[in-house]
Order: structure tokens, then sequence, then C-alpha cells
């Protein structure tokens, strides 16, 4: 671990003089609930993309990919906007996948 | 009066359209603005400017004051001028952001029209609601009058914005008493205003994609400590500036500002403190009395945030005695906020240091119920615990 500061060598108000903060902090730890995606259900309308508040949802040529586990937190908002219709996210408790 | 440089107009506003005349000659990039009496007025007649294309802000009419000072929040992190304006309730219900606002040193204009707090409910003048942020990290200052108010709108931009300590700026004046008064007053033309407040330049913005910046980041055990301690230092630097913008001020328009306001103390004997329109009072009973040659002074605060503790110690510590008018109660207290502060930068100095309540809710602080606190200075010894001003028993 990098040596601490005093408060005279760092930026004031809490600022981090760079952007993209978020990409290092692993809310994946918080998941309790894990979205598993169904491919055969799945019509690629990227609602799920659109909506995680994470950027959890890894597209690729405009086609759902998979999720980044490590930034995941398990809230359901995936699951929730994908067309009642097509219904190819499913939530399960993290509990079932653990060894 | 030191020479004016600037020619300056003489107009008839109240307290209210004074505020928004400095904010209009400002020109801030974002009023977030919700209503609320006294306040609504100022806002509202900001409002009229804006929608006369006067100024180019962009108003922002939100659904509560919460909301008003989050959009400040946002705005000001965005990198541009930001202001609001509120009473009573509305700033209690501010609070929490008051502090996201100064924690993350986004240096925010707000004018404050004191009012009480509910309940019961009440509309009319008192200080509890500008008292209840008094730890909450902004400056405060305080206003005598509408020329006052004018004044220190516009210096509070200057204030806020230095680097040295960009900490959120709140000007208050007295609801009602002031807020709603019409009073002549001095108005700078507005080229020269703006110059002076000069153009903000933001150390940090949200919105340069050249230089992205992650603001109001998790802060933990790690470095929240030292960011408050930050914090305290903005407020160290601040005397300085408030100083020299003061001095800025005082070469434009004549009129010069300190920390207090000390008035007939050279030879005073004992002393009244007061704060905002009360001191107008307080001057007129210190005339009546020094006229029968009673020899006593007033000293007005001006800024309470920082507390200019040396400056008043100096000013009192020739004195027998002092009494300290709070318009606010710190219920279980020893006395009131400013009674409280007066007597910590009195500290060693065998100065007796009394507490009067006044004035809460809007009551009329008459010259007689000034004059009878004089009165107990000098005629015997005042109870030790807190005193009322005009309260029935
Ligand atoms: S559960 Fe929430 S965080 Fe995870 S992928 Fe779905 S929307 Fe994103
Ligand atoms: S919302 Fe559903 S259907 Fe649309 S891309 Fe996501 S998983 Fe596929």
């Amino acid at each position: 671990m990098s040596e601490l500061k005093g408060w005279k060598d760092i930026p004031i108000g809490g600022l981090i003089p760079h952007g993209g903060t978020a990409f290092d902090y692993e809310t994946g730890s918080w998941r309790s609930f894990r979205p598993v995606h169904d491919r055969d259900k799945c019509i690629d309308c990227l609602d799920c993309w659109f909506c995680c508040p994470d950027n959890a949802i890894i597209a690729e040529d405009q086609k759902f990919k998979g999720f980044d586990m490590m930034h995941c937190k398990g809230c359901g908002i995936c699951a929730k906007v994908c067309p009642p219709k097509v219904g190819a996210i499913t939530m399960k408790p993290e509990s079932e996948f653990e060894e | 009066m030191a020479r004016k440089s600037v020619s300056m107009t003489k107009l008839a506003l109240t307290g209210n359209e004074a505020v928004a005349e400095a904010f209009r000659q400002v020109n801030p990039d974002v009023a977030a603005v919700y209503p609320i009496t006294p306040q609504t007025e100022l806002m509202h007649k900001f409002s009229e400017y804006v929608y006369d294309g006067k100024v180019e802000t962009e108003l922002i009419a939100v659904e509560s004051e919460h909301s008003a000072m989050s959009a400040a929040v946002g705005a000001a992190a965005g990198g541009v001028r930001a202001i609001t304006a509120t009473s009573a309730n509305g700033l209690a219900l501010m609070w929490e952001v008051l502090y996201i606002a100064s924690g993350l040193r986004l240096p925010i204009v707000m004018a404050v029209v004191n009012r009480a707090l509910s309940g019961p409910l009440n509309i009319h003048c008192d200080h509890s609601d500008a008292m209840g942020a008094r730890d909450s990290g902004w400056i405060q200052i305080y206003s005598e009058n509408s020329q006052e108010a004018y004044d220190n709108a516009l210096q509070a931009f200057r204030i806020a914005e230095h680097s040295g300590v960009l900490l959120p700026t709140m000007i208050t004046m007295d609801g009602f008493i002031i807020s709603h008064t019409t009073e002549v007053l001095e108005i700078l033309d507005d080229a020269a205003a703006r110059e002076f407040v000069g153009e903000y330049k933001p150390m940090y913005t949200l919105l340069n994609p050249e230089q992205p910046v992650t603001m109001g980041p998790l802060d933990l055990q790690d470095y929240y400590f030292e960011h408050k301690r930050q914090q305290v230092e903005g407020m160290y630097n601040a005397p300085a500036v408030i100083e020299q913008v003061a001095q800025e001020y005082a070469a434009l328009t004549g009129r010069k500002y300190g920390f207090i306001e000390a008035y007939r103390m050279e030879d005073a004997e004992t002393a009244v403190v007061v704060m905002g329109s009360a001191a107008g009072t307080t001057k007129d009973v210190v005339d009546t009395l020094r006229e029968r040659g009673i020899k006593v002074g007033m000293v007005k605060l001006r800024v309470f945030r920082p507390f200019p503790h040396e400056q008043l110690a100096e000013a009192l510590s020739h004195l027998k005695s002092v009494a300290v008018l709070d318009r606010c109660i710190s219920f279980g207290a020893q006395g009131g906020p400013v009674y409280m502060e007066t007597r910590s930068a009195m500290y060693g100095k065998e100065i007796p240091i009394y507490s009067y309540i006044y004035g809460l809710g809007g009551r009329d602080l008459i010259p007689s119920l000034v004059e009878s606190a004089y009165n107990d200075l000098f005629e015997g010894t005042p109870d030790p615990k807190m005193r009322y001003l005009g309260l029935r028993e």
C-alpha cells in the first residue's frame, strides 16, 4: 500500500485529478444476486447495456456479449429492462454459485 | 471617506431588491431558486431580470430547497458561478447539501434572509436559521441594512472564489426588517460592479474533457480527516481575503467594511455586541446615552464565520463589562451563539460578559430594551443566567 499523504499534499475537497476512477472500484463484491443470460432468448436489443448503472454489460458488434463481473453489483436492472416477452436475464442468488 | 473612483446611482430599494440588483450585476451562470417567505421577493425580482434578458443566467426553478442547493452544487461542480437564496425552513431543508457544497469546496453564494424556524409557525426575523448552519463550513457575513446587503453580496463572490479560500458564502439580512423595508442606497454602475467581481475561473470542472476529474468520491478513514483540515485552512485564509476585498471595495465606493464595526468605542466603559439590523437601533441608543454623558459603545459583528476573535477581543478588552445580544437561542447552552463565541474570544480576560436573547420570531427590539441592557451593565450585577429583552414573564 502506498504511503498516506498529509493534508497539504492532496487536492482539496476529496477531488481526484483524473477520471474513470469507478473502473478501479470493485462493485462486483457487493453482489448477492447474479444476472444469468440466456443466449437463445436474447434479441440483442441492448436495453440492458443502456440501463446498467455500472457499465457491466459488455457489448460487441452491437450484440450482447456478457457481464463484467468485477463491476456487476447485482442490482437486477438489466433483468427488469429486458423486454418481458424475451426475459433473457434471470437473477439468481450468489449462494447457488458457491462451491 | 475614501475618494470614490466610479459613479454611483442612488436608488430606493428593499433589501431583497438590493441583493437581486447585486446578483443582476454579477450575472451568475446558474441560479437555482425556490420560494420561501421572506426571501421569495429576492429571487422573484431576479427571475424578472432573467426573463427580461437583463442577465444570461440559467434559472432553474426547482421543487425544494434541498434541490436548490443540490442544483447549485451540480452547477458549481460544472465550473460555473452559481447562486441561490433562502430563509428559515428552506435553509434547514438544505442542511445536508450545505456540507456537500463546503466539503467539495464549491464557492456558491447564497443570500439568507433570516427568519425564525417553525414551530410554532413564524415567518419573521430571527437568526436561528443561519446560526444552525454555523458549523457547516460556509462563510457567513451579516448585514445591518440594504446598503450592506448589496455591498456584501458583491464582495461575497470575490471571497468565496479566491483560490486560497474556495468556500461557499452566505450573506444574510434580517427578514422583513431589511428584506422588505425600502431604503435609499448607492449602487455601483454595472460595468464597475462586474469588473470588481471579475470573471470566475474554476480550478477544476467536471465538464472539461481535457482534464477529467472525479468529484465527491468515497472518502473514508484514510483521507476524510485531512479534507476537513483543508476546510479549516480555507477558513484560516479567509480573513486576509475578506480584508483585501473590503479594501478594494472601499477604494471603489468609499464604504469601508471590517470584520467588526466599532461604534463610539474609544472611551467606552461598557458595550453591547450585536449583529444585523439591531445594530442600527443600538447605535441610536448609544447616541442617546452619550448625550447624557454615559460612556457606552457598540460592536457590530459583520463576519460570523470565520469568527473574528482577535478583532473582537481587542475591541472589547478595555471595557468594564459587555452585553451580547443574540437573536437566537441555543437551547440548553449558557447563552446565545454570539455570546458563546464572544466569551471564548475573551477567555482569560477578567471582563464580565452577559447574554441577552432578543427579537425571537420578529419581536421588535425597541430602543428602551437596548437601553435596559446598558443600564444593567452600569447599575447592578446582571443576572449571570441568560436574560431576555422584550419577553413577558
Ligand atoms: S445486475 Fe445491475 S449491475 Fe449487474 S449487469 Fe445487471 S444492471 Fe448491471
Ligand atoms: S435486454 Fe435482454 S434481449 Fe436485450 S440485449 Fe439485454 S439480454 Fe438481450
